[in-house]
C-alpha cells in the first residue's frame, strides 16, 4: 500500500471517508472517547456533560449562494453540536490562508460568522490563523471546534433506536450539494437553488423535549442524507426503510438532480436534521419541529424494522424497494 | 416535472402489471432483454421487477456505452489526461472507470492530472476557447444519441478555427451490437426492449433486421416506470399473438424516420470503423465510429500518441454471459466479492447502468436471490 | 441510458441555440436538431443538444392508455 494516496473519494464522506477513518485514523488514535464516531465527543467533567466537537471547511467556491465558508463553518460545527443534544457554548475557529487573498474577502468572512454566530448564540472564543505560500490552501480553509452542554433529558444514541421508530428529516434535501455545483460554474446551468446553511440549535433543542422518545439525531451534510442513514442502520443493526414520496425535495432541486443524474440522496445539505423517534412520538416531533419557519418543511421519511441486515431501503410506489448504498465518492453527474 | 411524473404514476404502473399476468401463459418463460443501461438502471431504481409476472424474465444487454469501452482505450484517455499540457474533459461517467492495473481517471486527477468533468461537449470547447495555452482533450463516449452533439462540436470547432481543441472518439452503435447479441449461439431471447433516446436519432427502421431476418419482436420504449411496464405489455402481446415486429411506446418523442439532421451531422462528421473492440464481447464489424478525414485536426488520436494496448478482462469476469443475457449478475462467481462498484474487475460493475452495478446497488437484498452482499 | 429530460423553450438565441427552462433550473441548449422548435415547446435534452420535440398528440395518447389501464384495473 506504499504508494497508495488519498483521492477526493476519501473526502467526500461516504464509504471511501469512511474506509480512510476506521483503517487509518482510528487505529492510530484509539480511545474509548473516539471509538462511536459520532459527530461530537462526550466528555464529562464533574458530573457535567459537554459535547465536543471539530470540522474543517474546504469549500469551493468560498462564497455560493446563500451563504460563504465562514457562515458555513459557525453553522457546521454549531449543528454537530446541537444534534448530539448540546447546546452550543462556545467555538474556536482555525485560518490557513493563502498568501495574497485580499483583505476585504477575509474581512467579510470574519463578519459571516459573527452574523452566522449572533443567530445561533453562540461566540468565536478563540482562533489561530496560519498564512501559507500562493498556491497551497485553495484560497482559505477554515477549522473550527465547538463545545456545548449536553441536554440531561436526552441520551442520544443509534444503538438506542428500536424496531419500529420513526425517522424524520427537518425540511427538503439536497439544496446546499447542488447550490455549490452550480457555483462552480463548470455545468453551465441556471437557477434560484441557495445553500440551506442554517444553525439547527433551536429545532433540536426543541426535540430534545421528547426526553427518552428521542433517540438519535444527525445533521446530514457530505455523502447526503443516504450516507447518514447508512450511519445509523449501521449503529443500530437495523434496517431503516424509506418511503420515496415522502422525501422532501424542492421542484428545481430535483430537477436539476434528474439533468445531472444524480440522486438528491447523495447530496450535501447544511440546514437539515434527522431525527429518529419512538413510533407514539412522531406526530408531536414534527408539530415541534413544524413550529419554527426553518422546520416548516419537516417529514416523516420512514421506519426502523426489525430486520438485522444493516440496510437502508427505498420503497417506491411501484410496490418495488431499492437498497440506498452508502456513498463512494462524490456524486457525479452522467449522461448515461 | 412535466412529462416525466405522469408517467411515474404508480396506479398505472401496477394497472399495466396485473394485465401483465394475463398476457402469459402460466408456467411459461419468456426472456426480454432491455437493450440500454438507462432501462436496467430504471427497472431496479424504481423496484419494476416486482411487479413483473414470474413467467417473465428481463435481461440486460450490452447498451452502456461506459461499460462496453476496454480498459485499454481507458488507459489512452490516462495517458492523455496525464500529458502537462492536456485538459482532459469528460462526462462524469467516465471518471470511474477502471482501466489496466485498475487506474482511473479519478486516480489520475488525484495524481496531478488535469481532468475536468463538463455536462455538454459543447462546454468542452468554450474551455478550449477559455484556455487557449490548454489542450483540451474531449473524451467522447456514448451511442448515436450522444454522438451527434460531438459532431456538431467538431463542425464549431472547424468552423470558428479553435486550434486547441480535439475529440478522443469511442462512439459506438447499438445496431451491430444487437447484431452480434443475436448470431450469439446460446442466446435465447424473446423480444427485445429498444432504446428510446437513441431511437430519437436512428429512428425505429434499424430495427427491423431484427424481426425480418431473426423474428423476434421489438417495442422501443421510453424510460420511465409506466413506459417499461407498457412496452413489456407490447412484447407479450406480440408474442402472445405469434407476430415480430418494431413497435413504438415512445411515440412522443421517437419518430419512425428518427432526427435527419442529426443523421445528417453524424454522416458528416464521422466513419465507421472496420471493427471495435467491446468490452466483454468481444471485436463487433463496423460498431464503432472514427472521425473523418475531413476533421482530422481534432482528432485526439492523429494529434497525440497513445499507447493502445489492448488488455484482457480478468478470467474470473463473466461480463461477456452477463452482457448476452446468459448469466445473472449474481451467478458470477465474483459478483459482490471481488468485484464491488468501488472495485469492478468488469464492465458490467463499471457504471450506474452495467448490469451487475445496477443490481448491486439496488436489487442485492431481494430474499428470493441471495447474494453475497 | 443517455439520459434525456423534458424541457421547454424559453426564447430561441442565435446560432442555432435556445433557453430553456425546466421546472426551475435553465440553460442555453442547441436547437440545431430541432429546427422546428418555437418558444413554448417542449423538447427532450441530451448532453445540452435538443434531440426531439415532444409531440403534445402522442404524450396524450400515452397517457390515455395509462387511464385505460387504471379504469380495466379498478373494473375488475
Amino acid at each position: 500500500m506504499s504508494d497508495a494516496v488519498v483521492t477526493l473519494a476519501d473526502g467526500a464522506g461516504g464509504k471511501a471517508s469512511r474506509r480512510l477513518v476506521e483503517e487509518l485514523f482510528l487505529p492510530e488514535l484509539r480511545n474509548p472517547m473516539l471509538e462511536p464516531l459520532g459527530d461530537a465527543a462526550l466528555v464529562s467533567v464533574n458530573g457535567t456533560r459537554l459535547a465536543f466537537t471539530t470540522d474543517s471547511y474546504v469549500v469551493r467556491p468560498l462564497r455560493f449562494p446563500g451563504g460563504d465558508i465562514g457562515e458555513l463553518a459557525v453553522n457546521g460545527t454549531v449543528n454537530d453540536l446541537a444534534v448530539s443534544g448540546a447546546t452550543p457554548l462556545a467555538l474556536t475557529a482555525g485560518f490557513v490562508i493563502e498568501e495574497g487573498f485580499p483583505i476585504e474577502e477575509l474581512r467579510a468572512i470574519a463578519a459571516s460568522m459573527a452574523r452566522a454566530a449572533h443567530d445561533a448564540l453562540v461566540s468565536v472564543a478563540a482562533g489561530d490563523t496560519k498564512v501559507v505560500e500562493r498556491g497551497a490552501a485553495d484560497g482559505l480553509y477554515v477549522t473550527t471546534a465547538g463545545i456545548g452542554l449536553l441536554d440531561p433529558r436526552v441520551e442520544l444514541d443509534a444503538k438506542r433506536v428500536q424496531p419500529g421508530d420513526r425517522v424524520l428529516v427537518s425540511g427538503g434535501i439536497a439544496e446546499h450539494g447542488i447550490a455549490v455545483m452550480f457555483a462552480r460554474g463548470n455545468l453551465e446551468l441556471e437557477l434560484d437553488v441557495v445553500s440551506d446553511t442554517a444553525p439547527l440549535h433551536e429545532l433540536a433543542g426543541a426535540l430534545c423535549a421528547l426526553g427518552p422518545e428521542l433517540r438519535w439525531m444527525r445533521d446530514p451534510t457530505r455523502g447526503g442524507l443516504a450516507t447518514t442513514l447508512n450511519e445509523l442502520s449501521a449503529g443500530a443493526g437495523a434496517t431503516v426503510v424509506l418511503q420515496e414520496e415522502a422525501i422532501p425535495v424542492r421542484e428545481d432541486v430535483r430537477a436539476a438532480c434528474e439533468i445531472l443524474g444524480i440522486d438528491p440522496l447523495y447530496v450535501a445539505n447544511e440546514g437539515k436534521l434527522v431525527a429518529v423517534v419512538a413510533a407514539e412520538a412522531a406526530d408531536r416531533a414534527l408539530a415541534l419541529l413544524r413550529a419554527f419557519p426553518l422546520g416548516a418543511g419537516a417529514a416523516l421519511i420512514g421506519e426502523v424494522r426489525a430486520d438485522d441486515l444493516p440496510l437502508v431501503l427505498v420503497d417506491t410506489p411501484f410496490g418495488g424497494s431499492r437498497i440506498v448504498d452508502m456513498l463512494v465518492g462524490d456524486p457525479l453527474p452522467r449522461i448515461c | 416535472m412535466k412529462y416525466v411524473d405522469e408517467y411515474r404514476d404508480g396506479r398505472a404502473a401496477k394497472a399495466i402489471a396485473a394485465e401483465l399476468s394475463t398476457l402469459v401463459v402460466p408456467g411459461s418463460h419468456v426472456k426480454l432483454m432491455e437493450v440500454c443501461g438507462g432501462h436496467t438502471h430504471a427497472i431496479y431504481r424504481h423496484g419494476l421487477d416486482a411487479l413483473l409476472p414470474p413467467e417473465v424474465e428481463l435481461v440486460h444487454g450490452p447498451g452502456c456505452p461506459v461499460c462496453v469501452i476496454p480498459m485499454g482505450r481507458v488507459d489512452d484517455a490516462i495517458s492523455l489526461a496525464e500529458r502537462p499540457e492536456v485538459t482532459l474533459a469528460s462526462f462524469g461517467d467516465m471518471l470511474r472507470v477502471p482501466g489496466g492495473r485498475r487506474r482511473s481517471l479519478l486516480e489520475a486527477k488525484a495524481r496531478g492530472a488535469d481532468v475536468r468533468i463538463v455536462y455538454s461537449p459543447l462546454d468542452a470547447l468554450a474551455l478550449a476557447v477559455a484556455e487557449p495555452e490548454r489542450e483540451v482533450v474531449f473524451f467522447g463516449v456514448g451511442f448515436e444519441t450522444t454522438a451527434p452533439a460531438i459532431a456538431l462540436t467538431l463542425l464549431h470547432a472547424r468552423r470558428e478555427h479553435v486550434p486547441n481543441f480535439s475529440v478522443f472518439c469511442n462512439h459506438v452503435l447499438i445496431g451491430p451490437a444487437l447484431r452480434a447479441i443475436l448470431d450469439s449461439p446460446e442466446t435465447d431471447i424473446d423480444g427485445f426492449v429498444g432504446p428510446g433516446h437513441v431511437s430519437t436519432v436512428i429512428g425505429t427502421r434499424p430495427y427491423d433486421f431484427v424481426c425480418s431476418e431473426y423474428h423476434r419482436p421489438v417495442v422501443v420504449a421510453g424510460f420511465e416506470p409506466t413506459d417499461i411496464l407498457q412496452a413489456v405489455a407490447m412484447l407479450l402481446r406480440q408474442l402472445r399473438d405469434g407476430r415480430a415486429a418494431v413497435e413504438n411506446e415512445y411515440g412522443r418523442v421517437v419518430r419512425s424516420e428518427g432526427n435527419p439532421a442529426a443523421l445528417a451531422v453524424l454522416d458528416e462528421v464521422f466513419t465507421v470503423r472496420d471493427e471495435f473492440e467491446w468490452r466483454g464481447l468481444g471485436s463487433i464489424p463496423h460498431s464503432g465510429l472514427r472521425i473523418a478525414d475531413a476533421f482530422a485536426y481534432w482528432d485526439a488520436e492523429r494529434r497525440f500518441e497513445v499507447p493502445g494496448t489492448r488488455i484482457e478482462d480478468p478470467k474470473a469476469c463473466r461480463c461477456g454471459d452477463v452482457l448476452r443475457g446468459l448469466a445473472k449478475p449474481y451467478e458470477c462467481t465474483v459478483f459482490g466479492t471481488a468485484c464491488t462498484p468501488e472495485q469492478p474487475l468488469g464492465t458490467c460493475m463499471v457504471s450506474s447502468e452495467g448490469a451487475c452495478a445496477a443490481y448491486y446497488a439496488y436489487g442485492r437484498h431481494r430474499p428470493h436471490e441471495k447474494v453475497h452482499a | 441510458m443517455c439520459l434525456a429530460v423534458p424541457g421547454q423553450i424559453i426564447e430561441l438565441l442565435d446560432d442555432g441555440q435556445a433557453r430553456v427552462d425546466f421546472t426551475g433550473v435553465r440553460r442555453t441548449v442547441s436547437v440545431v436538431f430541432t429546427p422546428e422548435a418555437e418558444p413554448g415547446d417542449w423538447v427532450l435534452i441530451h448532453v445540452g443538444f435538443a434531440l426531439a420535440t415532444i409531440d403534445e398528440d402522442e404524450a396524450k395518447a400515452t397517457l390515455d392508455l395509462l387511464g385505460e389501464a387504471i379504469a380495466a384495473e379498478l373494473a375488475v
